[in-house]
């Protein structure tokens, strides 16, 4: 095997407006094994700089079981209607709402708990990385080193709310309510 | 360049225009790195790019928040053999007949920026037919769908971060970001690592595309080597005879932030 001309990290492009026949896959926003008690819908909005709904994103949700483990099983792909992966992939309709159906996730090692979540967009040249955090937890979030580290008004764009027993989350990709999206160490831009 | 429509199907500025304001990006950032600047080479897209029109409502304007890696995000989905068939690697076999089109080999090494192997991960492409058309209601362009080829292909990265494709190289197809806006041929490929934060998509590009300087997808990566990351290389040695051709690939993810415990002999 050749090695690559150098270990400088490949670019990122647009998913592309024709990933729709691609990338999604039966159950796939559907990470919560049927028929399990503490179900829960995770719903919102993805929203461009004008507050118009964007039809043609791509979300993956990256989480922790119930219990505030990381879970590493396969079987995201293919479901068997048991397993419990903590990874799902949700499309966005003509009205920019997308939905999983889910299991909330715990607090890992006492943190406040979230879902982890990447954005990709026909129009956004490169993926986004972003955190939700679920209702409830407010001395866990006031510790919190990302959340205690943003201005009031920043904070509450990955702060998800309860609404009909739903967890509802939006997704502004610009504007004055902008989601916080995150760059960690190592990324290189 | 007065406030550019946003409207994806517009169409409005030409060619010349477009190119001018890729041109003014490029010259600036030459001017910035020549008079010392940060030195810094940048090695992503622009996420504002105002030659892709549809990146100008879609582009955060705030700076990214920096965020130490936390709990899940220090570890990646995890897929498997029950996930993914082998013959999914294949576009080719996908159907009854064979697609029509330069019967292809793309192959490659996914890395970390450590150099390590990204091993038993997911890969997955999408692609044109040789005519430029995809197989999506939305695409109207005015070229043939093959009935046997649909464009999509899965695998898992073997020990060594190894992925190999067996398809048929892609056509350029005309898109309405300005008028006579013509993507050069590329396939598209989504990646995981070891880390949640490894995570990309982007498009792999064919050596000696006259569109390239054309195209403010790929000109989004304003500095010429990292655009020139994208593009695959001819390997005669992956070429078989009176069969297909072959392309080599190798792509590098950012570097895992978990510290490595295992031992170095595993």
């Amino acid at each position: 095997m050749t090695e690559p001309r150098d270990l400088a990290p490949t670019p990122g492009q647009t998913i592309g407006p024709f990933f729709g026949y691609a990338l999604p896959f039966p159950g796939d926003h559907v990470l919560a094994p049927a028929g399990h008690p503490d179900t829960v819908r995770l719903r919102g909005r993805v929203l461009d700089g004008d507050g118009a709904p964007v039809p043609d994103a791509l979300l993956e949700l990256w989480q922790a079981d119930p219990e505030g483990r990381p879970v590493q099983r396969e079987g995201s792909l293919r479901r068997d209607g048991a397993t419990f992966t903590g990874w799902g992939r949700a499309s966005t309709r003509t009205d920019g709402g997308y939905d999983f159906v889910t299991l909330r996730p715990g607090p890992v090692d006492g943190g406040a708990p979230f879902f982890a979540l990447t954005v990709f967009a026909r129009g956004l040249l490169n993926r986004l990385f972003t955190r939700i955090y679920l209702p409830g937890y407010g001395d866990a979030q006031a510790a919190d080193p990302l959340l205690s580290g943003l201005p009031e008004d920043r904070r509450r764009t990955l702060l998800a709310r309860e609404e009909d027993g739903d967890l509802v989350w939006d997704l502004r990709l610009q504007g004055p309510d902008e989601t916080v999206f995150l760059t960690y160490p190592r990324h290189r831009s | 360049m007065a406030n550019p429509s946003t409207d994806p199907d517009a169409a409005a500025a030409s060619q010349a225009e477009v190119d001018a304001e890729i041109r003014g990006i490029r010259e600036s950032y030459e001017r910035v790195r020549e008079e010392g600047g940060d030195g810094t080479e940048e090695t992503q897209p622009r996420l504002d790019y105002p030659p892709y029109r549809s990146s100008l409502l879609r582009h955060p304007t705030k700076d990214p928040h920096h965020a130490d890696p936390e709990g899940v995000e220090l570890l990646a989905p995890c897929f498997g053999h029950s996930d993914v068939d082998p013959v999914e690697a294949d576009l080719t076999i996908q159907h009854s007949g064979d697609p029509i089109g330069e019967r292809m080999v793309i192959t490659g090494r996914v890395l970390d920026g450590d150099g390590r192997p990204v091993a038993g991960q997911l890969v997955e492409i999408w692609q044109a037919n040789a005519a430029g058309r995809y197989i999506h209601q939305r695409d109207q362009h005015h070229a043939p769908v093959d009935p046997n080829f649909t464009g999509v292909g899965r695998c898992l990265t073997d020990a060594d971060g190894g992925y190999t494709f067996t398809t048929i190289k892609p056509g350029p197809y005309p898109w309405k970001n300005h008028h006579n806006a013509w993507r050069p041929a590329h396939v598209h490929f989504s990646l995981f690592g070891t880390d949640f934060t490894q995570r990309m998509i982007t498009q792999m590009y064919f050596p000696g595309d006259p569109l390239f300087d054309l195209d403010p997808i790929l000109q989004s990566i304003v500095d010429p080597r990292a655009r020139e990351r994208l593009v695959a290389t001819y390997d005669h040695d992956v070429t078989s005879h009176e069969w297909s051709t072959g392309y080599r690939w190798d792509i590098v993810l950012t570097g895992a932030h978990r510290t490595p415990l295992e031992a170095e002999d595993d």
